[in-house]
């Protein structure tokens, strides 16, 4: 045989048999499938990043006639080409979507026009486009800017007014729901806490007994103080309400209907047609500030999700918080103390199958648990002056928190046990033979080695628990919390109070809002918002995970 | 005072004769003080066993050699010194094995206490992954030392007599782990000699470095006879040559000669040890 063997065959049956024997073809569909993978998640990405990221960006308003002779003025949102048969027969009509705002007027923000009934599109640019406390978006012209004392303004000069008036009466009416929050709340707060000692001092005198008359007199006079401040606040901000809705617009529709808007309401007033670049990333980051910093108006739909952003990272910190002690001390049990046997084996599997409950039954769990048992029994505990309104037998961010603890406990116990099995077996027997107790052993030895793997336990158990929606609808996340968690009444956290989530607000807002078609994109928005979250989140236990891995290689511990 | 479970320090009387069983010669000074004595001790593993009736004197301040091939049962003794086997499940033994008089599987018996006075070096250098000074510091705050000075004071004379204090002493901070093999072995000497044992088991300590750091080892090994009761366990003969002073040779977990190691490797009395130590099996 003249041909070397070095050399490759050109056999392709040969060749075939080599690429098969190199396992080419498992290194190829490995790789495909790790693309794929790369793929569908930067898809899911990407959408959510597109659409999220557009949603505050003041777009171009379209005016159209329609055949009818009737006006059209909105946003186009959407365009759906039309279908014909064979024959040339329409199965589907060419439409287009339009969001027409004004929802009191027609009574829907969107509307499907087929393309062939209209024409003359236009843009003009002295459309103006309210975004307003209620009733959603705005769209049609200015007509004039008067006062309650019969002031009028027409023109341009009545567009500078509005700008220029409308921060003015906006400050006016937020001062004046700050007061009704914050002043009347706290006399209210107190009024309820008079009244409570009252009802307590009753209870423990007895169905027939009385109040002493001391006590009764001090709550009397106190209650009368109370009232008469409540009276003066109230009367105090009708006041500044007065004054803040003393300017109002009027403006015309594209049909010619006439609106009057008080500028106190209108929460941004711009012409999206007129404005310069700089003009729209100036609105984009305001508007972008107001989500990340504001409250939720309009059933959800409009506004910030502050509540929300506090109350997702409050209830995973809360969550890791006790997840991790937790979990930890249990897979120490498991890994270190417990004899290794039959009943051993079958709690790690136990625990592994944890992981493949449904997370609803878990929230099932954590109402009848935590909610109804425990916290029934706190309540018949410690509270039973407040009886039959539940303090703590209801939902809450504790039981919450601790029902998401439970379900991610799994996670940070499998990689404990994981962690706590990958520190050499030399490091324990040279701190064994050196006199070192099993306890101080798993105490300075093998606890500080297998950190970061724990860490790495927690930062998944974070992620899955700020993602988790199921659980929680049903131990104490509510569409819209009155309070946060965390105010400045005693004692500051608010354990026992329900509150709002991300995951939730994004079902919330998408699947159970009068008006879904108009939160659409808020729903991306607020998805981004938790993905970011999370991230953060993890970043920060990433680092905290680095940087006790650096302390640990060379420090005292 | 001290209650039974603390192990006494070797009283100063006379040890017991030496049970006629044993295969040893007396060594050169017949009246040496014997720090730790096995007698009659077997092991085994579950179904195996591993040591068969073994019996030897440990003597007070020489470097002791356990030769023999793999498998023998030489490192499972060692172990026995300590109770490291204690760690093993399925372990069973009887026999004693005495220190300073005291039986170390007595129930009674502090484990801890037992280690602290008979330290170790393993096989495979396992530094902790600290700082150097915290390596070294490690024996002393586990048993509750909290002071600096006195802790400073420690870790710079067990580095000093571990002859690591000229390379460490400016980066007594920085991990353990950027050192050498061969100083990471030192280190392991040095922790261990920190806790002042009386005795110190080192198993195969230098089967992992290479020629000039074993040489390093082995040159510490002889100065710290002077303080401290020696045993180590080796493949190498010729290391067992140069550092000890006795040498016990094991096969298949029987103690075959136990003699002073000029004895051994010159005219062994026993026809194996013979063709052991001149390599033609093993």
């Amino acid at each position: 045989m003249s041909e070397s063997h070095l050399t490759q065959s050109t056999n392709p049956g040969t060749r075939l048999r080599q690429i098969f024997r190199r396992g080419d073809h498992l290194l190829w569909m490995s790789g495909g499938a790790m693309g794929l993978a790369m793929l569908l998640i930067a898809g899911l990405l990407g959408l959510v990043f597109v659409s999220g990221f557009t949603y505050f960006w003041p777009h171009e308003v379209t005016a159209a006639d329609r055949a009818d002779g009737t006006k059209l003025l909105g946003r186009i949102t959407d365009q759906q080409p039309g279908h014909r048969d064979a024959g040339g027969q329409v199965i589907k009509t060419a439409q287009i979507q339009f969001r027409i705002g004004n929802r009191e007027l027609y009574g829907f923000d969107f509307v499907w026009v087929p393309t062939a009934e209209l024409g003359n599109f236009r843009t003009l640019p002295d459309v103006v486009q309210l975004e307003r406390q209620e009733y959603g978006d705005f769209l049609g012209f200015l007509k004039r800017v008067e006062s309650a004392d019969g002031a009028r303004v027409e023109g341009p000069a009545g567009w500078d007014l509005l700008l220029s008036r409308q921060p003015v009466a906006r400050e006016l009416a937020a001062r004046a729901s700050r007061l009704q929050r914050d002043d009347i709340g706290a006399v209210n707060y107190q009024i309820q806490k008079a009244k409570l000692r009252l009802t307590v001092a009753q209870r423990r005198a007895g169905p027939n007994g009385r109040v002493p008359s001391e006590l009764q007199g001090a709550v009397d006079a106190e209650l009368s103080r109370l009232n008469a401040d409540y009276e003066r606040l109230r009367a105090e901000s009708a006041a500044l309400l007065k004054q803040a809705t003393a300017w109002q617009a009027v403006f015309t529709t594209i049909d010619g209907q006439e609106k009057k808007v008080p500028l106190a309401s209108i929460v941004r007033a711009f012409r999206p047609n007129a404005m310069t670049v700089t003009e729209k990333v100036r609105h984009y980051l305001s508007r972008a500030a107001e989500f990340v910093y504001g409250e939720p108006r309009e059933s959800n739909t409009e506004g910030g999700v502050f509540p929300a952003i506090f109350g997702t990272v409050m209830m995973t910190i809360l969550m890791s918080l006790v997840v991790t002690p937790f979990g930890i001390v249990a897979a120490f049990y498991l890994r270190e103390y417990a004899k290794q046997g039959p009943v051993v084996r079958i709690v790690r599997i136990a625990i592994n199958n944890l992981a493949g409950v449904p997370s609803i039954v878990f929230g099932v769990f954590g109402l009848g648990f935590f909610v109804y048992f425990i916290g029934g029994g706190i309540d018949r505990m410690f509270f039973p002056e407040m009886l039959p309104t539940p303090t703590f037998g209801t939902g809450g961010i504790l039981w919450a928190s601790l029902t998401l603890a439970l379900l991610t406990v799994p996670v940070v116990i499998v990689a404990t046990e994981e962690s706590i099995a990958a520190v050499p077996r030399g490091a324990r027997e040279g701190s064994l033979a050196l006199g070192a107790s099993k306890f101080q052993t798993i105490l300075k030895i093998v606890l500080p080695a297998s950190v970061p793997g724990i860490l790495t336990g927690v930062i998944l158990a974070m992620a899955r628990g700020a993602g988790e929606v199921a659980p929680l609808m049903i131990t104490g996340v509510v569409k819209l919390a009155p309070e946060m968690p965390f105010d400045a009444h005693f004692p500051f956290l608010h354990l026992d109070r329900k509150f709002m989530h991300l995951g939730f607000h994004i079902y919330d807002v998408g699947f159970q809002s009068p008006n879904i078609e108009a939160a659409k994109p808020m729903v991306f928005t607020t998805t981004l918002l938790l993905i970011g979250i999370v991230i953060l989140l993890n970043l920060a236990a990433i680092r905290l995970r680095d940087r006790i891995r650096k302390k640990y290689q060379t420090g005292v511990f | 005072m001290s209650s039974a479970a603390v192990l006494e320090k070797p009283p100063v009387t006379a040890p017991a004769p030496l049970p006629p069983s044993l295969p040893g010669r007396p060594t050169a000074g017949a009246a040496a003080p014997i720090t730790l004595r096995v007698d009659r001790l077997n092991l085994s593993y579950g179904t195996k066993q591993a040591l068969f009736d073994v019996s030897l004197d440990i003597i007070e301040r020489k470097v002791t050699a356990f030769i023999g091939p793999s498998g023998c049962g030489k490192s499972t003794l060692l172990r026995c010194f300590n109770r490291m086997n204690d760690l093993v499940d399925g372990v069973r033994l009887d026999g004693r094995v005495l220190l300073g008089g005291q039986d170390i599987f007595a129930p009674a018996v502090d484990v801890i206490e037992l280690r602290k006075r008979v330290g170790m070096v393993f096989q495979k250098s396992n530094p902790f992954p600290k700082s150097i000074y915290e390596n070294v510091a490690y024996g002393l705050r586990i048993a509750g030392v909290t002071s600096k000075s006195q802790l400073d004071e420690v870790v710079e004379r067990s580095l000093q007599r571990a002859a690591l204090w000229d390379e460490a002493k400016d980066r007594l901070h920085d991990s353990a782990l950027g050192l050498s093999g061969g100083q990471q072995q030192r280190l392991c000497i040095a922790r261990a000699i920190a806790v002042e044992p009386e005795v110190i088991l080192m198993d195969e300590p230098c089967s992992a470095l290479d020629p000039i750091a074993t040489a390093k080892i082995e040159e510490l090994i002889v100065t710290l006879r002077e303080q401290f009761t020696i045993v180590i366990v080796t493949h190498n003969m010729q290391q067992a040559a140069r550092v000890s002073d006795r040498t016990a040779f094991f096969y298949l977990g029987k103690l075959i000669e136990y003699a002073d190691t000029g004895d051994i490797f010159t005219r062994p009395a026993n026809p194996q040890t013979e063709a052991y130590v001149s390599g033609r099996f093993g």
